[in-house]
């Protein structure tokens, strides 16, 4: 069983949605759509699922070429930011939607169901309405949905984005298991790089319609392909700066913060990007180097510190673990883990990581 | 907590005290003195307690124009919330026919009741008039004035007419506010056509659906200046709906202690009405 798009491109009037596409994801792999709003997930999706239609190119499903076929014929389902259920249909109508179109038997339809109820911890509350329940409790239900009906196909388009943070949490952690005994192929849009990292899986970065990165998604993460794809699977922004390199000494054009690099490349002007949680208030790593600057702000998230700052001309973000309290205006001396240093060369292209 | 006790407060709320008085609790009242009372002129009035009532409760006069009343609301309601709900459903949903269609569904809403009332008396003429020419021109005997059943067609036919727009912009103002997510959530199940309005449309619009009701319960069964205007609640009294008939009671007959005590049984029963539609939306607001 595999999902293939050939050269898929989506056009709406003169906007393109979409640029040629070409993206190949295999059974039983969930793959995580990763990209800030507009980047064109959720269109893509409608193209997998076969709601909406490429303006050219074309879809392949298990060696089969499955262009213009219309969503009712596939065997997928979809889960959605917003929680959609039949408001006027109990948990367990909803959940049994799906199967009892297809003409399935009572008993079948109540095992299934049941099962799955289990499955997302919905068995008490199968006599109530939608709108009895809480957030969590619908988007559950609209899961439940999807999982009922044995697609070959899932889709979950930021299923989460609607929830509150502690539910978020609860519910994503428990994602991966729902789908790990499955037969088919789950595809997760998400704006939150971290979303990504925990689902695990396979990961495509995307930027503007177009489909940046594909591949295992701590690949994706440790060795983005470019500095784009890099920018978008990075949360809070990465910081990118430019370096020259001379010998095995590297050093920052905009200040005089330099150190020893072992990376095999020629010398010359470099791009940097460093993730913010490689610029610590403390040391990390056996090549940290000291960055002076200004705290602009300070700002506690959780148990992490997100400090931003200025050192000459740049903009740094930094995030450090525990409570780092630092004072706006404060002149403060913070670490740069070294190893973690990302290279990119003139044409954005990654040339070495650390 | 500790309530500052500020009186002051209550000079706010005169206005609207004294708006109230003289707009409705004042002439209301003067409606329940006529009520109990016979009046001589010249302000001599003599007691009646609730004969009045008695009367109008059991006059075969009134029971007629309730019934007739009440027939044709359900009747007109029966066409227009289907037929308002219909088009809404046709109307398109993005592009230049959108405020093409919702021009054209206003204008009816924005003529003058009375001129809608001369409009289709025109219209109907049976020599003179387009429709009423036209359908006497292909062999019907259609003469409104004439004829109850002509009379009733085309009361019924001008309030489809002036008011099914209403029911339509209130029908597509909620179909405009499902997500898109619900049609294809509709459309993945492999939902028919009619399931997807039955289980995702309907319940969706029950809102404003109970609202469209209630608003053209209203209206119709205070329904005046059009059959006034059209037939003038002939031939007969057979289009002489319960506005109609209180009128010609009280400024055609000049009886004015039944005509209030009718005026009065009429209120109640609109406002029984409007209280059960009220408790009925607060019901359904109350479940989400």
């Amino acid at each position: 069983m595999s999902l293939e798009l050939k050269n898929v491109e989506k056009k709406i009037g003169i906007d393109t949605h979409i640029y040629p596409t070409n993206l190949k994801l295999e059974k039983n792999t969930i793959n995580v759509l990763l990209g800030s709003t507009l980047a064109g997930k959720t269109t893509l999706m409608q193209i997998m699922a076969g709601l909406d239609k490429p303006t050219s190119g074309e879809i392949w499903f298990n060696n089969e070429n499955v262009t213009g076929m219309k969503v009712q014929k596939r065997n997928c389902s979809m889960v959605y930011q917003q929680f959609i259920n039949y408001p006027n249909y109990t948990v367990y109508e909803n959940i049994a939607s799906p199967l009892t179109i297809t003409g399935i038997k009572t008993d079948e339809i109540r095992q299934r169901v049941g099962k799955v109820a289990e499955l997302l911890k919905l068995s008490a509350m199968l006599n109530k309405k939608p709108d009895e329940l809480s957030g969590g409790q619908q988007q559950r239900t609209a899961l439940a949905r999807a999982l009922v009906k044995d697609s070959d196909l899932i889709l979950l388009d930021e299923p989460l984005a609607n929830l509150d943070f502690k539910l978020r949490e609860e519910l994503r952690e428990e994602l991966p298991k729902l789908f790990e005994d499955r037969d088919c192929i789950v595809v997760y849009a998400t704006t939150e790089p971290s979303d990504a990292l925990m689902i695990g899986g396979n990961t495509a970065t995307l930027l503007e319609g177009r489909v940046i990165q594909y591949g295992k998604t701590l690949e994706v993460y440790n060795k983005p392909e470019n500095l784009i794809s890099a920018k978008v699977f990075s949360d809070p922004p990465m910081n990118i700066a430019e370096i020259k390199k001379t010998g095995d000494t590297c050093k920052f054009s905009d200040n005089n913060v330099q150190w020893k690099s072992s990376a095999k490349i020629k010398d010359g002007t470099y791009k940097i990007g460093i993730r913010p949680h490689n610029i610590t208030t403390y040391k990390e790593g056996n090549n940290s180097v000291e960055i002076k600057g200004k705290v602009q702000i300070s700002e506690l998230s959780g148990s992490e510190s997100l400090i931003h700052f200025t050192n000459g001309n740049l903009n740094w973000v930094s995030l450090s673990n525990g409570t780092q309290q630092k004072n706006v205006g404060e002149d403060t001396k913070l670490y740069m883990n070294t190893d973690e240093f990302l290279y990119f060369d003139q044409n954005n292209r990654l040339v070495n990581n650390g | 907590m500790n309530k500052t006790i500020n009186q002051k407060a209550w000079f706010f709320v005169i206005p609207v005290f004294v708006l109230v008085a003289f707009n409705a609790a004042i002439p209301l009242m003067t409606v329940v003195n006529y009520s109990f009372q016979e009046t001589f002129g010249n302000n001599v009035f003599a007691w009646e307690g609730t004969r009045w009532f008695k009367q109008i409760l059991q006059s075969e006069r009134f029971h007629a124009a309730l019934g007739r009343q009440i027939a044709f609301t359900f009747i007109i309601l029966l066409i227009q919330i289907p037929l308002g709900i219909g088009i809404a459903l046709t109307m398109p949903k993005k592009g230049w026919g959108v405020p093409v269609c919702l021009i054209l569904m206003s204008m009816p809403l924005l003529i003058p009741w009375n001129v809608v009332g001369a409009m289709w008396n025109i219209f109907a003429l049976p020599d003179i008039g387009f429709l009423g020419h036209s359908l006497n021109a292909m062999g019907f005997d259609y003469n409104f004035t004439q004829q109850p059943g002509d009379a009733w067609f085309t009361t019924i036919l001008m309030d489809v007419w002036h008011w099914t727009s209403l029911v339509v912009l209130l029908a597509y103002a909620g179909l405009n506010s499902i997500q898109p997510a619900y049609y294809q959530a509709a459309e993945i199940d492999g939902a028919s056509r009619w399931a997807t309005f039955r289980y995702i449309e309907l319940p969706k619009m029950k809102k404003v659906l109970t609202l469209a009701i209630l608003l053209r319960f209203m209206d119709s069964f205070m329904i005046y200046t059009e059959p006034f205007v059209l037939t003038g609640g002939g031939p007969g009294n057979t289009t002489a709906f319960l506005s109609i008939d209180l009128v010609k009671m009280a400024l055609g007959q000049f009886d004015l202690g039944p005509a209030a005590a009718m005026s009065l049984i009429y209120f109640f029963i609109v406002l029984l009405v409007c209280w059960v539609f009220y408790n009925l939306m607060m019901k359904n607001e109350a479940q989400s």
